[in-house]
């Protein structure tokens, strides 16, 4: 398959089952909501070594809100419920309470509950009240800029992580380009988040490592420096690969995540330096979802 | 199918005790068989025949015409359905629901909505003493749901309330919000004396600050509480005037009932 000159690889992204929330930040404005949620989502790129991954998957304009202010929607990721709810409670708690104005809401209704503010109204001392509204629960935490409002849970469900593709290209700059134009149009879908910086990775990883200590490390058969002296998957000239790793609340959130960002590297084109889209997996063994390049962009 | 209507032949001499005529009792039954339910009626039991016409066959969706303020208990622990009073109510109107709607087009009597866990009452009249309340020796008031009241509330409006919402639109007696242990209080017009006394938690909304406050209530200044906006959004569907507050946040605080411990708010918005 060739789509403006850039040859899509006939290999499959492979990802994982997750649990998955969606927690809405509010604010004064707009500035303070991103305060929160960048701080929350802060430090959540991968699971090995995060945590949980998490990102902010769009502004939230007041209509939309719950509370009628300017906002944003993040998704938090995790490979077990349990340690979604440890992370959601953690994140929420120091960076969330802790930011000016801030409030925080449920973002999805149905699903399990998990604590929101459950746990995180003691820091109240006492003082904290609940009020049930319109069948949902809220604490009222005083704060030294008056009250933190936060919802009692918030709803979690299945969802899947780790799909990913590959840009490879002549060279960084052109790599990268075609990375953003791809975040750029990723990012205009709901139930998704792109959680490495700026949504992008520079180093994918292979399972395993000659050091026992190590869960993962570099994906040597990707690296262009030193293509000379391992298996490697790159031709000569291609000088650069980035890669796009994508959580998503279904595997359908994926699929269009990935086909609208594969379509957006594609239009900057061989033209531009755009050689060729793969995709990292595991050899089909590990995770439950396969997402074939070639089916998603047929 | 038409609403199970009782009309009311004439006003009882003494009060009658109609709890048995629930949607949820009378869910199954035929015209006749209700006709014949024994309503207490002082010492005496006459049949619902003897004191209603009967017309119609929903029995989730029942109307009581000509109603008159000796009918007590009526939707007394119902689950589910609808009751219509065209009419005033008595006593313990909606005890202990658990669910469905009542509307009283005139007033009702004491402990309406007392022990209340769920559904919604809307007296468009008056209400009586005790409303949202427990009864004597019981220790929690009503747990859930929603009262409106078009008009005034007696005394001791939402004693002992747990949880759940009182809106009165008119004014509100004395002992206003007394023991309440949490739930919600709104009310548009003026409080009689000692509100607060001896609450624990929960709101007391007022539009305007009453004459006296109780000294045990400390003055925590003018904020903007952003639960406000939440709670005035849920309550734009409403049938009532407070469909139609503006939802403003900036209210002034005082905790209390210092007295016990409490840390009930009164608010006053602003």
């Amino acid at each position: 398959m060739n789509i403006n000159g850039v040859h899509i690889d006939d290999t499959f992204a492979e990802a994982f089952g997750m649990k998955a929330t969606r927690v809405l930040v509010t604010a004064q404005n707009l500035k303070w909501a991103y305060h929160a949620a960048n701080a929350a989502t802060g430090f959540a790129t991968s699971v090995i070594a995060c945590g949980c991954e998490a990102g902010v998957e769009r502004k939230l304009e007041p209509t939309e809100s719950p509370d009628g202010r300017p906002g944003a929607s993040m998704l938090f990721f995790a490979m077990s419920s349990k340690e979604l709810a440890k992370q959601l409670e953690r994140r929420i708690g120091q960076c969330v309470l802790t930011a000016p104005t801030s409030a925080a809401f449920a973002g999805i209704d149905g699903g399990e509950p998990i604590p929101l503010g459950k746990n995180l109204r003691f820091f109240g001392d006492g003082f904290q009240l609940s009020k049930l509204i319109g069948g949902k629960r809220y604490w009222r935490v005083p704060v030294m800029d008056g009250e933190f409002l936060v919802q009692e849970t918030t709803g979690m469900v299945k969802a899947v992580g780790g799909g990913n593709f590959l840009i490879l290209a002549d060279s960084r700059p052109q790599a990268l380009a075609a990375c953003e134009a791809a975040i750029e149009a990723m990012r205009q879908l709901p139930n998704v988040i792109m959680p490495f910086p700026g949504g992008v990775v520079r180093s994918g990883s292979k399972v395993g490592s000659k050091y026992q200590a190590l869960m993962a490390s570099t994906n040597d058969a990707f690296c262009p420096t030193i293509r000379g002296i391992t298996k490697s998957e790159l031709a000569p000239g291609i000088e650069s690969v980035m890669e796009i790793v994508i959580d998503g609340l279904t595997d359908a959130d994926i699929r269009g995540a990935m086909r609208a960002g594969i379509a957006a590297a594609c239009t900057l084109g061989a033209a531009n330096g755009i050689r060729r889209i793969s995709a990292g997996n595991y050899g089909g063994k590990l995770g439950q979802f396969h997402f074939q390049l070639r089916e998603i962009m047929g | 199918m038409t609403a199970l209507t009782f009309t009311l032949k004439d006003v009882p001499r003494q009060r009658v005790d109609c709890s048995a005529l629930t949607p949820t009792r009378l869910a199954g039954r035929a015209p006749a068989d209700i006709s014949a339910i024994e309503l207490p009626c002082g010492n005496r039991k006459p049949r619902v025949g003897e004191l209603f016409d009967l017309h119609g066959e929903d029995t989730s969706n029942l109307v009581f015409r000509n109603a008159c303020d000796r009918l007590d208990r009526i939707g007394e622990g119902m689950f589910d359905g609808a009751i219509q009073v065209q009419g005033d109510a008595g006593a313990y109107l909606g005890l202990g629901m658990r669910g469905g709607r009542i509307s009283v087009s005139g007033s009702c009597g004491a402990f309406a909505a007392a022990e209340m866990r769920r559904g919604l009452v809307h007296v468009f009249g008056n209400a009586g003493d005790f409303l949202g309340a427990a009864l004597p020796g019981d220790r929690q008031g009503m747990r859930g749901g929603m009262v409106i009241v078009g008009g005034n509330a007696g005394d001791r409006c939402g004693d002992q309330l747990r949880r759940g919402a009182i809106l009165i639109e008119g004014n509100a007696g004395d002992y206003c919000a007394s023991r309440m242990i949490a739930g919600t209080i709104a009310v548009l017009g003026v409080l009689g004396t000692y509100p607060g006394f001896a609450m624990r938690r929960g709101t007391l909304l007022l539009t305007s600050l009453p004459v006296s406050l109780p000294a045990n209530f400390g003055d925590c200044g003018t904020h903007d509480l952003l639960f406000l906006k939440l709670l005035v959004k849920s309550w734009k569907s409403l049938d009532s005037q407070f469909a139609h507050l503006e939802p403003s946040t900036r209210v002034r605080r005082f905790l209390g009932d210092v007295s016990c411990d409490g840390k009930g708010e009164m608010l006053f918005w602003a």
